[in-house]
């Protein structure tokens, strides 16, 4: 999902960088190859959000599940479920649009693993919960409105 | 992580239904706290992993919009009864936790 990750990891110029990193004690091994996506957790609108995970245009799809209430009881805990039939799913993403970070998170599937995730998030109020899908190089997504009486971000 | 993860995995024809609860108070870092008025720390799961029989099916990048104590579900085709499931999570505060199950 992260291309830069990927062209980073694929580049012997980057292997390299990393590696003179890791030896500077600077990034820890475990660090060095799996870098939490920090600019798109911590941008503040989803565009910027779904720029930092690689989603610029990405488009609608009817094969897209998001499996959410209508009204969430609770806004700290609202269960939503994204399901794809979209041949050579690589990975989920999960936004709630309207949080102060809207990025919720991102799922790698390998081997065997289904277009199928399922979770529990927070809204800060009520939003559209967006999914967007990468299969095949190209990016997917769809979103349904989810009404949050009492926010669940705790600010 | 005083409690430790908890994971369900079934067969349900030819694909494993994995279910895991994981412990943990995934603190945004914006919330106050009620009786002294700071801000709870950032404290949250950045990354989960998962693998079957050692092969990975899952890597998820998480932040703090993911409910406190993590559930998180997912289906692997081609998995069978008895393989081995492992999840691992790191938080940003470079903690790790780590639980095994067998698909029955």
């Amino acid at each position: 999902m992260n291309a830069l990750r990927r062209n980073v990891l694929k580049s012997a110029a980057g292997a390299s960088a990393v590696a003179v990193a890791v030896a500077a004690g600077l990034l820890k091994p475990t660090q060095a190859m799996a870098a939490w996506n920090k600019a798109a957790f911590e941008a503040k609108n989803v565009g910027d959000a779904m720029k930092g995970i690689g989603a610029t245009s990405p488009a609608d799809s009817k094969d897209i599940t998001i499996k959410a209430p209508d009204i969430a009881e609770n806004g700290a805990v609202v269960p939503v479920e994204v399901t794809t039939s979209i041949a050579g799913t690589n990975s989920i993403a999960i936004l709630a649009e309207k949080n102060a970070q809207p990025l919720v998170g991102t799922f790698e599937l390998a081997g065997g693993a289904q277009g199928f995730i399922s979770t529990r998030i927070k809204m800060g109020q009520t939003s559209l919960v967006r999914a967007v899908v990468n299969a095949g190089g190209k990016t997917y997504t769809a979103a349904k409105e989810v009404k949050v009486t009492i926010g669940g971000c705790g600010g | 992580m005083a409690e430790p993860m908890r994971i369900r995995a079934t067969m349900a024809g030819d694909v494993a239904d994995v279910k895991v609860l994981m412990n943990h108070p995934m603190e945004t870092g914006t919330r106050k706290d009620a009786k002294t008025g700071q801000l709870v720390p950032a404290h949250f799961i950045q990354e989960v992993t998962a693998t079957i029989n050692g092969a990975a099916v899952l890597n998820a990048d998480i932040g703090g919009a993911v409910s406190k104590n993590p559930y998180l579900g997912f289906k692997v085709k081609g998995a069978k009864a008895g393989d081995k499931v492992v999840v691992n999570w790191v938080d940003n505060k470079g903690d790790k936790n780590s639980a095994e199950a067998t698909i029955g």
